[in-house]
């Protein structure tokens, strides 16, 4: 794999050469694990193991917390109840699952904005984006639907406002949202399909995962200077990379080990922080809870879908000329789907020939006005829905647009990059000054970080 | 030969396309159910009438009951509440200036046009009913007054309605939808 130089699995004993000549899974397994890494990768490089532990700690316990759950509208409430104070160990299990939602979502975005600023997603690695972004759309999906099945106030009223913004497409968005909700409304049907999909989707996740590693497995790992690893010989190869195991796995799983300390320190001391209060109290059609937040892997979409009301200008324009079937409550649904399609499409907006937001002097500026934005609207998102905090998510989800569809296709034009290293063993030597001599891959070499 | 090639490739050819065709029917047919079974069932479906008593309702108070899973306000208006919507021009109704009343289709939104006829036959404006759901996206909007426009006030996104239930100010781009509905008696309303 990966079209770079190295050893591949020879099978030695009787028994592995005819396991090999019969099903060639160990050779499979042996290249995915030995495949020749980058050896100038930093720690922003290890929030895919974070993500694959994420993934199998969720559906894990999510496994298990299905075994004492009943999803019916007149008991789930009372059945996770059950679950925090009479299942043996549930209350953790909850707890690791309910946060385990929020790490899962903080590894996400700094893994998409790694890619974002080290042009990962710039060719040939365009597949690996896109079935990123496709993952972090059905993460955001499952997310959705596992924080309706506890059946509390958020629950019941997340699920009738997210399941509205479909109703908000013009002619067919009724009879959508009806379908979707089984019913006139966010009832028994919907709990069901709710949970039945919540169980789906983790696994529909997994098989993109593996095609997600698969992808980039097959143009090999981007890394901070956004060089290619050299192909022209084995030993230049190695002078490059180092196998994945044990180096990198190592390096991860100690970075994996110092995150697990801050979530359980969650998880045991304050685990309902990123929770709400409102959704300890049992669903009531009845009644709205007076000020509805989505959970906060959310909020910067949340901001955006409310920036536009019927008083903006752009909203105002768009009624216009459709006749008015492009009302506020529309606009808002496709500028927040519209808000993740543009990050999908980045592999083509961005106009620069240089990877490495590190060589890239006026980019950096950007990026980093990106981020902030992103907390901004995360901010905003939380606020209500008056005075200045309207004006502050519309000027935020402006420069979201803006970034994707004016400053990233701009800068390639305008912006002059700085020198890049010629390979990646000059980067490393920079950094660590060289080695012994021996091509790179001898044990000797420091642990690669940065 | 020439020409029977040619005959032979045409047939061929309808051979894929009937092949294709039938294959893409039968495809269709074979989803379609899997699909149908998410739309509401006939136990759903068949709960979609209901009376109402509304004889303990004074004058100034809401009464919100569930409807098809959706809450329905049943206000007992007060002489000003009347007044306050029916001195309304339909011109300033900028956002929506159509009634949204199943019983008067295609009507503009006077107040009129909105409030319930009582079992007489007169519409004097004493009683206003309609789908407690705010028409941006699906919460239940705050009664007794709340809003700038003295009626309603969606707490999750800021929509204002006035004491016919028309949106004012906000997000939400429709009034207050007005479900089938009459008085079947002096006191009792028939919902749907």
């Amino acid at each position: 794999m990966s079209g770079i130089p190295h050893d591949h699995y020879e099978p030695k004993a009787n028994w592995e050469k005819g396991l090999a000549k019969r099903l060639p899974i160990v050779g499979l397994i042996y290249d995915t694990i030995m495949i020749p890494t980058p050896k100038n990768l930093n720690w922003m490089w290890i929030w895919g193991i974070v993500l694959t532990f994420c993934l199998v700690m969720q559906i894990i316990t999510g496994v298990i917390l299905v075994m004492h759950y009943t999803p019916h509208v007149d008991m789930a409430f009372a059945s996770v109840e059950h679950i925090m104070r009479n299942v043996n160990g549930g209350w953790a299990i909850r707890y690791i699952h309910q946060n385990g939602a929020s790490l899962f979502f903080v590894a996400v975005y700094l893994h998409i904005f790694r890619g974002l600023y080290y042009g990962s997603y710039k060719a040939p690695r365009e597949i690996t984006w896109i079935i990123g972004m496709l993952i972090y759309v059905l993460m955001m999906g499952t997310a959705f639907m596992g924080y309706v099945l506890p059946w509390g106030q958020m629950s019941f009223w997340g699920a009738t406002v997210i399941t509205g913004l479909f109703g908000a497409i013009p002619f067919i968005g009724e009879g959508i949202q009806t379908w979707l909700l089984g019913g006139p409304a966010v009832d028994n049907a919907t709990l069901n399909r709710f949970l039945s999909l919540h169980y789906l989707l983790p696994f529909v996740i997994l098989g993109m995962v593996v095609l997600h590693i698969w992808a980039f497995h097959t143009t090999g790992n981007n890394n901070p200077t956004g060089v290619e690893v050299r192909r022209t010989s084995k030993k230049e190869a190695e002078a490059d990379t180092l196998p994945f195991w044990p180096y990198f796995v190592i390096k991860d799983l100690f970075a994996l080990a110092v995150i697990l300390v801050a979530f359980f320190a969650i998880v045991g001391f304050m685990p309902n922080y990123l929770g709400h209060p409102d959704n300890y109290i049992e669903a009531n059609p009845m009644v709205t809870p007076a000020h509805i937040v989505p959970e906060w892997y959310f909020l910067p979409f949340y901001a955006v879908l409310r920036a536009f009301d019927s008083e903006v200008w752009i909203v105002i324009f768009f009624n216009f000329i459709s006749g008015g079937i492009i009302d506020a409550a529309f606009f808002g649904v496709v500028a927040m789907f519209g808000a993740i399609v543009v990050m999908a499409l980045a592999p083509w907006l961005d106009t620069s020939s240089v990877r490495s937001g590190r060589y890239r002097p006026m980019f950096k500026w950007w990026f980093w006005l990106f981020i902030v934005n992103f907390f901004v609207l995360m901010w905003v998102g939380a606020r209500p829905a008056e005075g200045i905090y309207p004006y502050i998510a519309l000027i935020g989800s402006a420069y979201w647009f803006a970034y994707f569809l004016v400053i990233l296709p701009l800068l390639g034009v305008i912006e002059k990059p700085l020198p890049q290293p010629a390979t990646i063993e000059e980067d490393f030597n920079a950094h660590y000054g060289k080695d012994d001599g021996t091509g790179g891959s001898s044990a000797a070499a420091p642990t690669p970080a940065e | 030969m020439a020409h029977v090639e040619n005959g032979s490739e045409t047939r061929r050819n309808f051979l894929y396309i009937a092949t294709a065709g039938f294959g893409t029917v039968t495809a269709g047919a074979a989803v379609w159910p899997l699909v149908d079974q998410m739309n509401p069932s006939a136990d759903v479906q068949a709960a979609s009438q209901i009376r109402v008593d509304v004889s303990d309702v004074p004058v100034g108070t809401q009464l919100t009951v569930l409807f098809l899973g959706k809450p329905v306000f049943i206000r007992h208006r007060t002489e000003e509440e009347i007044a306050d919507a029916r001195s309304v021009d339909v011109a300033d109704l900028t956002i929506d200036a159509m009634s949204r009343n199943e019983n008067n289709p295609d009507t503009d939104a006077s107040d009129e046009n909105r409030s319930m006829t009582d079992f007489s036959g007169n519409n004097t404006g004493e009683w206003l009913l309609m789908e407690g759901v705010c028409t941006h996206l699906g919460c239940v909007p705050i009664g007794e007054g709340a809003g700038d426009f003295g009626g309603w006030f969606c707490p999750c996104h800021g929509s204002h309605y006035d004491t016919s239930g028309r949106i004012r100010r906000g997000p939400a781009p429709e009034n207050l939808p007005i479900p089938l509905a009459e008085f079947v008696d002096e006191t009792t309303i028939l919902l749907g």
